[in-house]
């Protein structure tokens, strides 16, 4: 009897899958956003939730899902207050999510072996109904992800440019905190609460390696997803070890490799691309007439590399998207 | 006279302050812009120029005063689809690159509905705003890679696709270099002629000099001078000598 043939095996399979396309899905959103490290904190908030359901009998991907979707909110309206302290509240809430599920489970009677199924994922204990709850909210999520994307797109790229198109910007956000919170849930059963951040981040951040678009960085990172978890659940089976430390770690070996190839192929192409932070250009005075440009170190000439431009009786260098031009002793911004 | 009826005002401001963190950083403008002016807002860093627009596309909320667009008080205006705002740059690039086309694809935003796809007319609109902004061959290119003059030019696309009526532009020519800033003033030149309302801030105004027929100085949150063009400009630039002919501030 092969693996595919145990039922467990193919619930668990059919998890991975679906947990392989929603991850990444949200996570391209909550990556362009930077805010990468929010699934890491519903996950936390989410055992919480788990320990609930298990000290109070009931089921515990609906208490996780009550739970982290509340955290999400609250994680939300934090940061959409933007206050200084919102960062020490995340940590207060995400250490609070740990504490309290530590606490709960110890309180209803079970031990760290059961704990540790929902921490890092487990092939065995998908339930039947369990299935059911993780393919309703994996469609869920695609659904949104996909048909919402040109709204959750804009959101993410400007927030400030989607408000003055009239999208209701914080209600999008909000979709997006509850998509994360949802996929969660739904990762937690493979790759489990404390990895399934990583399930999200990792196969965005290996697909932009290759990618330039939006669009293509999102499927490329679902199909990356979807391997990871479908390999990861089958080497879990016969390495005997828990399916969210394969996933993650055949995600992470799949990110060197296109880092490397990634690197290779702009090498090639003679442009490595420059850092996002090389354009400090924002709220900087623009070129008055005489401007001088502070502290540049750099002296331009014939041979700098920098682009030259004719510039009435003397020569300006293009120089990240302004001109510098020489005056006496220092270089004047044109 | 012909615009004294609310709607054919594209802007209206009245008594306006802005707070920003404790600070009144707008005190009591008046300002009122008809429907097919080009209007620049002037002024030196600090002095409010981009609260106000920031405020008038409904970014900043009004401690005190309101404005309004196309006669109706900002905070209820839902038509955003007469709007086009181009802001000053993109803030910062996603954590995900994001192409050219998909950028200026989003200023379609306030005339699509949710889960509808991009239809063909959305579709030649992006490629008309795009020949525009001479961006068309880029359109594939990540906007992170490109330089920030491009990166202007799509912003201005994005703002185009919609068709707005009123164009509202923050520092459009800030850090952008010549070649850029004359494709920007073609664009905006071009829109004038259609009768759109530009109103657009900035420290220098280059090429886009020609186009104005009114400027609005500010200074510390005021309104200080409000009238032709280039009086004000020697209001604000006395420290700076150039002759009538000259086309832009920049050339010397």
């Amino acid at each position: 009897m092969t693996m595919f043939q145990l039922e467990f095996m193919q619930r668990a399979l059919i998890a991975g899958l679906l947990t392989g396309l929603s991850a990444p899905a949200i996570g391209t959103y909550l990556v362009q956003r930077r805010l990468s490290l929010m699934g890491d904190g519903i996950g936390h908030i989410a055992i919480t939730g788990v320990a609930l359901g298990l000290l109070t009998g009931s089921a515990p991907v609906l208490t996780a899902i009550i739970v982290s979707i509340a955290g999400a909110t609250a994680i939300e309206l934090v940061r959409a207050r933007g206050k200084a302290t919102g960062d020490v509240a995340l940590a207060l809430l995400f250490y609070g999510g740990i504490a309290g599920g530590v606490l709960l489970i110890g309180l209803a009677g079970q031990g760290a072996a059961t704990l540790n199924t929902y921490l890092f994922g487990s092939l065995t204990t998908v339930s039947q109904s369990d299935l059911y709850v993780v393919v309703g909210l994996a469609v869920a999520v695609l659904v949104v992800a996909i048909g919402l994307g040109p709204q959750l797109f804009a959101v993410c790229q400007d927030e400030e440019f989607a408000r003055t198109t009239g999208l209701r910007v914080q209600l999008l956000n909000l979709v997006i905190a509850v998509m994360a919170a949802v996929t969660v849930t739904v990762a937690m059963r493979t790759v489990g609460l404390l990895l399934v951040s990583a399930l999200m981040v990792v196969p965005v951040a290996t697909a932009q390696q290759v990618t330039r678009s939006f669009r293509s960085t999102f499927i490329t990172a679902c199909v990356i997803g979807v391997l990871a978890c479908l390999a990861g659940i089958v080497t879990s089976y016969n390495a005997n070890v828990a399916p969210g430390a394969t996933i993650v770690v055949l995600a992470l070996a799949g990110f060197v490799v296109a880092a490397t190839v990634g690197t290779l192929l702009r090498r090639r192409a003679g442009r490595a691309r420059p850092l996002a932070d090389e354009e400090p250009e924002v709220g900087v005075p623009a070129p008055e007439p005489h401007v001088v440009s502070a502290g540049h170190p750099h002296a331009h000439s014939q041979a700098c590399g920098h682009k030259k431009v004719e510039h009435g009786d003397h020569v300006d260098y293009v120089h990240d998207g302004h001109l510098h031009a020489a005056h006496g002793d220092h270089w004047d911004e044109h | 006279m012909r615009f004294e009826n609310d709607s054919a005002r594209a802007v209206q401001v009245d008594d306006l302050s802005v707070d920003l963190g404790g600070r009144l950083v707008l005190r009591g403008i008046d300002l009122r812009i008809r429907q097919g002016e080009v209007v620049a807002v002037l002024g030196t860093n600090g002095s409010g120029k981009s609260t106000l627009i920031k405020t008038v596309v409904g970014l900043l909320p009004a401690a005190r005063g309101e404005v309004r667009l196309f006669g109706t008080p900002v905070p209820r205006f839902r038509d955003w689809r007469r709007v086009g705002y181009v802001p000053q740059r993109i803030t910062a690039a996603g954590g995900v690159p994001a192409t050219v086309y998909e950028v200026v694809s989003s200023g379609l935003l306030s005339k699509r509905r949710m889960f509808a796809p991009l239809g063909a007319a959305g579709k030649q609109a992006i490629e008309e705003a795009l020949e525009v902004v001479d961006m068309a061959d880029r359109r594939k290119d990540a906007v992170a890679e490109l330089s920030g003059g491009q990166q202007q030019r799509v912003l201005i696309a994005r703002a185009l696709v919609s068709d707005p009526e009123l164009l509202i532009l923050d520092e459009p020519t800030a850090g952008v270099d010549l070649a850029s800033q004359q494709i920007f003033a073609d664009a905006v030149r071009e829109r004038v002629a259609r009768g759109t309302t530009v109103v657009m801030v900035s420290h220098d105004l280059g090429p886009m000099d020609a186009l104005i027929d009114r400027s609005v100085v500010m200074r510390r949150g005021r309104v200080v001078y409000d009238g032709p063009p280039h009086a004000s400009q020697t209001h604000a630039h006395v420290h700076h000598s150039h002759t009538d002919d000259d086309p832009g501030w920049l050339t010397s």
